[in-house]
């Protein structure tokens, strides 16, 4: 278990004129055994700042990291260094050895440890066998393609088989179909071996398709954090809804309505409600007339989400249009504020 | 000069010296400029490892004070002239020799011109190295050790030994220079003959056969420094 308690991390700024640059204010997030778990947020936002604070990379400059219950701020340097063989990376840029074998960049960590030759080649027969690239043993890495470089740095990061492993912004320099394939060896990986995986990223997708929980970073800030269909489905800080709903109308004054309206918005889960015309049932059951603000569909893991805001004229509207939709099955409904 | 060269009996003359004295001469060159670049390395390596690992934000942070002055030694001896060197270094030669002049008494000067190029060229390949690639293997929990000699030292391979190839090329040129004041080799061949006894063609001839040397060194060196690097896709 990772437990990040009140992390604060201030950098001098190189910046004219700023002295500090606050990357991380207060954060607190708990990472369960066997989460992969999704730090999203935009640049900037400070997600590799906390990545590289819970394995001691980056010194927090207040606040803790437990693993396990072990703080390591308090380790000597020596004792952080072991600590690290549980605690493995894979970064965007890959960082393989380039003058050395994918074998010897996967036997690499065993290295530093002093495992037998013949184990650690053993162990890095086996890694490359679970990444598929069993055949790749004598290549260099300047041979491999980005996808087949990631592969080989997971291996890596697994050699010493690890309790956790970091990635941040591990599939950022993939295309499309490489990063899902990498994503489902993550994914793969983590069931298999139960290994817990943080994953920072700034792409929804790379959340959506991996992640059961999830935080959002804003600003240095925990913007809000939960089980990812509760976050993606109903995003409660403004930045979530930045991210979830990029183009929706939370960002921007509604098409249609006043400014005095009141807006909500719906979330249909899958396909039992699809097929009602809910809006206009909600007007005959219940006399609630609603415009239509804005629109969105998104696929989230295996489900399909399709989310509406609506906009009704009084605050009594809204409380008997949220009773009655949240009624339905597969359908849940929340006011929002757009302007927050 | 140039007369000479069109002169049927200089040649003859030239040739016989040749003869007798150019197979020594260049052996000694050889063996002077692989020894004292061997002892430079020794010595240089370390050093050129020191100024790179123990700056601030390196990955063995030492005393700012120690840096600073590691830093100073270096520019000193890299100002000096080597003829000027040389003569200074007299005494260190003759407490490590036995003599200042003499092919081995010139080693000496030349390791200590040498070393201080060499940890500077140390540190330009050490720099190289991309700090992505040191942060993660501290990621994975190598020491500073372990970092400088599995992480740093390998992957600069290539360029350490193109820029050893620099550094062999320079000092078999100081090596001649040497020859003034004691040296042996085809550099003092080319200043006895051609300079203080006017046989021009000697003294060409042995120019030559340094810039074959050279030319030698370098391509040799080239060629290790592409076939060691496995960034190439060959
Ligand atoms: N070593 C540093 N010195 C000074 N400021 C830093 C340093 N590292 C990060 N920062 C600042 O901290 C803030 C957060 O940076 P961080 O790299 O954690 O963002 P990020 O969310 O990973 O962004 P990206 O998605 O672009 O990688 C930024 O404002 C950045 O400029
Ligand atoms: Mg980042």
């Amino acid at each position: 278990m990772i437990e990040i308690r009140n992390l604060t991390k201030t950098f001098r700024s190189s910046t004219e004129g700023i002295e500090y640059v606050e990357a991380l204010k207060n954060v607190s997030i708990t990472i369960n055994d066997g989460d992969i778990f999704g730090i999203i947020g935009m640049s900037g936002a400070g997600k590799s700042t906390l990545v590289r604070c819970i394995n001691m990379l980056e010194r927090p400059t207040d606040g803790t990291v437990l693993i396990d219950g072990v703080d390591l701020k308090k380790l000597s340097e020596k004792e952080l260094r072991a600590a690290r063989k549980n605690v493995t990376m894979i970064f965007q840029g890959f960082n393989l050895l380039m003058q050395r074998t994918c074998l010897k960049n996967i036997t690499f960590p065993l290295e530093l440890i002093g495992t037998p030759k013949a184990e650690a080649r053993r162990r890095a027969m086996e890694l490359l066998e679970l990444v598929g690239l069993p055949d790749k043993a004598g290549a260099y890495p300047a041979q491999l393609s980005g996808g087949q470089q990631q592969r080989i740095a997971i291996a890596r990061a697994l050699a010493t088989d690890p309790k956790i492993l970091l990635c941040d912004e591990a599939t950022s320099a993939l295309d499309p179909a490489t990063t899902s394939s990498i994503l489902q060896l993550i994914k793969e990986i983590n069931e298999k071996t139960g290994i817990t995986v943080v994953v920072i990223t700034h792409q929804m997708s790379v959340v959506e398709d991996i992640c059961n929980r999830v935080a959002i970073l804003d600003g240095g800030v925990v913007a809000e954090q939960g089980d990812v269909r509760e976050v993606f489905s109903h995003p409660s800080s403004a930045a979530g809804r930045r991210l979830v709903y990029p183009e929706s109308a939370d960002n921007e004054s509604p098409i249609i309505g006043g400014s005095n309206q009141k807006f909500l918005r719906i979330v249909f889960e899958g396909a039992a409600s699809a097929n009602a015309p809910l809006i206009a049932d909600m007007a005959i059951d219940v006399g609630v007339r609603a415009n239509i603000a804005a629109a969105s569909t998104k696929q989230i893991g295996d489900h399909a989400y399709a989310s509406l805001v609506l906009g009704v004229d009084s605050y009594s509207d809204l409380e008997k249009a949220l009773e009655y939709l949240n009624s339905k099955p597969d359908v849940s409904a929340k006011e929002v504020h757009i302007n927050d | 000069m140039i007369d000479s060269l069109f002169n049927g009996a200089s040649w003859a003359d030239a040739w016989r010296i040749i003869e007798s004295e150019f197979l020594l001469a260049t052996w000694e060159t050889i063996y002077v400029t692989i020894l004292s670049t061997a002892f430079a390395i020794i010595i240089g390596l370390p050093l050129g490892v020191l100024l790179v690992a123990g700056e601030k934000n390196g990955v063995l942070p030492l005393p700012a004070g120690l840096m600073k002055a590691l830093n100073v030694i270096v520019n000193i001896l890299r100002s000096v002239p080597f003829l000027i060197l040389m003569i200074l270094v007299f005494p260190l030669t003759r407490l490590v020799v036995g003599t200042v002049v003499g092919t081995p008494a010139s080693i000496v000067p030349l390791v200590i011109a040498a070393f201080p190029f060499i940890a500077r060229l140390v540190e330009g390949s050490l720099r190289e190295v991309n700090p992505n690639t040191i942060e993660m293997a501290q990621s994975l929990g190598a020491s500073p050790m372990q970092i400088i000699i599995r992480v740093m030292i390998p992957e600069s391979v290539p360029s350490l030994i193109s820029n050893g190839t620099i550094a062999i090329t320079t000092i078999l040129g100081y090596s001649a220079m040497s020859g003034i004041i004691g040296g042996g080799g085809l550099g003092k061949i080319a200043i006895n003959y051609g300079y203080y006894r006017y046989k021009y063609v000697v003294m060409f001839a042995a120019v030559i056969l340094l810039v074959v040397l050279v030319q030698v060194f370098q391509s040799l060196g080239t060629k290790m420094a592409i076939r060691s690097d496995k960034r190439l896709k060959h």
